[in-house]
């Protein structure tokens, strides 16, 4: 039987399990002077044995299907005549991968040697036999846990504090959730990171002003000094980043202030969709707007001046980026400013403040963290974008300062370096994960830096 | 019978609070056709006087023709039922129901001779000649001395940092509030505790030295011990101020209060010496909400 299905029936007698528990409780209630006299509502009661019935067996369930396969296909490789067995672990990994391929038919049998096909029978074979064990035991826990659970049910039972226990312990998981998945995504490019080191110092990347990933396949390859020097990738993300911030903070913040504190109800309804759509639109299409709209315009503008731009430009990606964030900061931060209690504003009013004195004094400092909350949402998106500055950037690793030239980002340099056939032997490959990391560190870095800056200049009010 | 200002005896009254539902004229719950102020509305030094006052909310009017004067250096008390107007009638005389949207105001309201809603006023230097205490503490999340600081910084009030420090140590001990937190003024104003936090916001109402002081149910949320300070405290500056404050408690408008007026569903029904209001009302409206007929 397949796991879906013994999940459904699993379902099915945890439901039976909660009438079944609801019912003994409100059979015992009729003995009593009604539902007043159990400790909780026959609901909980329910509830109590449909998890008694459900959770263990559930888990069991979960653990049985996520250890199957690879319990039985060691069980079948043990099985192997041992002069067939390879004693390298990547051709051991190989063999065990056609024999499963094989018993599931994916490989054609003809022309495979004899004791393959008799290996790829054995584990059909046990892998019907586990199928059906598992359906076996796990109703058969689900039953005995309907039957403990449904014995417990009781009039002085505490079913209500037991079910908002298990609540807690369910909320616990998921809060665990968020955080082994951040763990579990830092490990993975640790672990890449550690490789590339191997090979690239460490001071060599993180201090080194020349970045140029192209690693040689023949010596006498030209251009591929291989040099993976961090700097002139950070130094291109820091210049876009601060050009969107530039122009998205001013503008973010002071529509919100506008929305927030000027803007009449029906102006409101229409300009906060409004600006928001902003953040509907797909980078791609930011991409191209910079690339081909805006970043010729400024190379046009600033030919007029008498300066050189490049026609890919850091300020291009940066503008057009700044626009795409704008509905980031200005949504938050309307959402703060109008969480405000209008008592502090009418305190300001009635000192003689006007509208203005009150928002730059009263309204701003007291919305400050949320502000400042909504900005560095605002940066780690600008740092983390990628399609933008592709387009509008250009790809050349140029250590500058300048926003008129062209540079290029860490996300950029990791898409280039993910895409297409890679080797995940080659340092080329591997500075993405080194990348990532400096990126993540980065990040991590700056939030530290908000929330510290915010504890100290928060104005709380209540 | 609907002309209520003749009303006076106590057997009406009775009777009107016994069976408000026979439709007798003064039945708690419907306002009166017709309808006069009656009491001493009128003072002669009067600071602030108020002339066939009307103000609704959109559709909904919830202040209906109020004339009264509030006379200079005068405590007087609001009292009535919750939702009879009070507030609203107290926030009209600083304007701040601007702020509230749909509101608007009729009649005339002068201070000094000056009419208020004139469009040639400037709303900003009227609330600074009237300040205002709310119901509910509302210090600014800033600093006891930059709470205290902020009418004379936005004003221009003090020149240097020593006339500021002065105004902010003035104004705080005017609100006996000094000795209690000379030695934190730099800490958050929001870390005192309620009754604290109202005498801060009375030390940031006169810190601007307003001529009237409007105070909105000032002690509600507060416990008897720091309502007596407060009460105290209105003593004191009424020597110095103008003072017009509702209050829910009775009481407290006996306590503090040189005249009295009440107020029925956003009608003034009786002005008077506050000492007469509560020994010899001359309404049978005010006599029954005196007495705890109801409200």
């Amino acid at each position: 039987m397949q796991a879906s299905n013994v999940f459904f029936l699993l379902m099915g007698l945890a439901t039976l399990g909660f009438y079944l528990g609801r019912g003994r409780s409100l059979a015992l209630a009729k003995d009593l002077r009604g539902i007043r006299d159990l400790h909780s509502l026959p609901n909980y009661y329910g509830y109590y044995t449909a998890l008694w019935c459900g959770l263990p067996a559930l888990l069991l369930l979960c653990i049985w299907v996520v250890a199957d396969g690879s319990v039985l296909t060691g069980v079948v490789m043990e099985s192997l005549p041992s002069a067939e067995l390879p004693s390298d672990s990547v051709e051991y990994t190989l063999l065990a991968n056609k024999i499963s391929n094989l018993s599931i038919g994916v490989l054609p049998s003809a022309g495979q040697p004899d004791f393959l096909l008799d290996a790829a029978q054995q584990l059909r074979y046990l892998t019907q036999l586990s199928s059906w064990i598992m359906a076996v035991a796990v109703l058969a826990l689900a039953m005995v846990g309907l039957i403990w659970g449904r014995a417990a049910v009781s009039a002085n039972f505490r079913a209500r504090q037991r079910v908002e226990k298990v609540v807690q312990y369910a909320l616990f998981a998921c809060a665990c959730l968020a955080i082994f998945t951040t763990l579990g995504i830092v490990l993975s490019v640790l672990f890449e990171s550690l490789q590339f080191f191997k090979s690239v110092p460490v001071a060599d990347f993180v201090l080194g002003l020349d970045w140029s990933p192209q690693t040689a396949i023949r010596a006498d390859q030209v251009g591929s000094s291989g040099s993976f020097g961090a700097v002139p990738l950070f130094a291109g993300t820091l210049l876009v980043s601060v050009v969107a911030m530039f122009i998205a903070v001013p503008i973010g913040l002071m529509s919100a202030i506008y929305l927030a504190e000027y803007a009449n109800r029906s102006v409101r309804a229409y300009a906060k969709p409004a600006l928001e759509i902003l953040a509907g639109i797909p980078t791609v299409v930011y991409g191209f707007f910079a690339a081909l709209t805006v970043a010729p315009y400024i190379r046009d503008v600033g030919e007029g001046w008498g300066l050189s731009v490049s026609s890919e430009s850091a300020l291009a990606a940066g503008a057009v980026m700044g626009v795409m964030i704008i509905p980031f900061i200005s949504s938050l931060a309307d959402d703060v400013i109008s969480a405000v209690p209008q008592a502090m504003r009418d305190g300001s009013l009635a000192m003689g403040a006007t509208h203005s004195e009150t928002i730059r004094r009263v309204v701003i400092p007291a919305a400050l963290p949320g502000i400042v909350a909504g900005i560095m949402l605002a940066v780690s998106r600008a740092i983390g974008e990628t399609m933008i500055v592709v387009m509008a950037s250009g790809m050349a690793a140029n250590l500058t300062f300048n926003p008129l030239d062209s540079v290029t980002t860490v996300t950029v340099q990791i898409v280039t370096l993910l895409t297409g056939d890679q080797e995940f032997d080659s340092p080329k490959t591997l500075a993405a994960f080194a990348l990532g990391l400096m990126l993540f560190i980065v990040t991590l870095i700056l939030n530290i830096v908000a929330l510290q800056v915010v504890k100290r200049f928060r104005e709380q009010y209540e | 019978m609907n002309t209520t200002a003749t009303l006076g005896t106590d057997n009406m009254a009775m009777a009107a609070v016994k069976k408000p539902t026979e439709g007798t004229d003064v039945s708690p719950f419907e306002l009166a056709a017709e309808h006069a102020t009656v009491g001493s509305f009128e003072v002669e030094n009067a600071k602030m006087s108020i002339k066939n006052v009307n103000v609704y909310y959109g559709d909904k009017q919830a202040i209906f023709d109020v004339s009264v004067d509030i006379g200079k250096n005068e405590v007087i008390a609001m009292i009535g039922p919750s939702g009879c107007g009070k507030s609203t009638f107290l926030r009209a005389l600083n304007r701040m129901n601007d702020t509230v949207d749909g509101c608007r105001v009729e009649g005339d309201i002068r201070m000094d001779g000056q009419d208020l809603y004139s469009p040639k006023l400037d709303v900003v230097e009227l609330r600074a000649r009237v300040g205002m205490v709310f119901q509910k503490p509302n210090p600014f999340p800033k600093s006891i001395y930059d709470n205290v600081a902020y009418g004379p910084k936005i004003h221009g009030l003090a020149d240097t940092r020593v006339d500021l420090d002065e105004i902010v140590e003035r104004s705080l001990r005017r609100a006996s509030l000094w000795d209690e937190v000379k030695d934190r003024l730099y800490q958050a104003g929001t870390g005192l505790s309620g009754g604290q936090q109202q005498r801060l916001c009375i030390a940031r109402a006169i810190a601007v030295s307003p001529e009237v002081i409007l105070m909105d149910e000032p002690c509600s949320a507060l416990d008897p011990i720091a309502t007596a300070r407060i009460e105290e405290l209105i003593e004191e500056l009424s020597q110095n101020f103008t003072i017009a404050i509702v209050t829910h408690s009775m009481q407290q408008a006996a306590r503090v209060s040189q005249r009295t007026a009440y107020f029925h569903l956003g009608q003034l029904i009786e002005v008077n010496p506050t000492e007469q209001v509560f020994t010899m009302p001359e309404h049978a409206l005010t006599e029954s909400y005196i007495t705890g007929r109801f409200g």
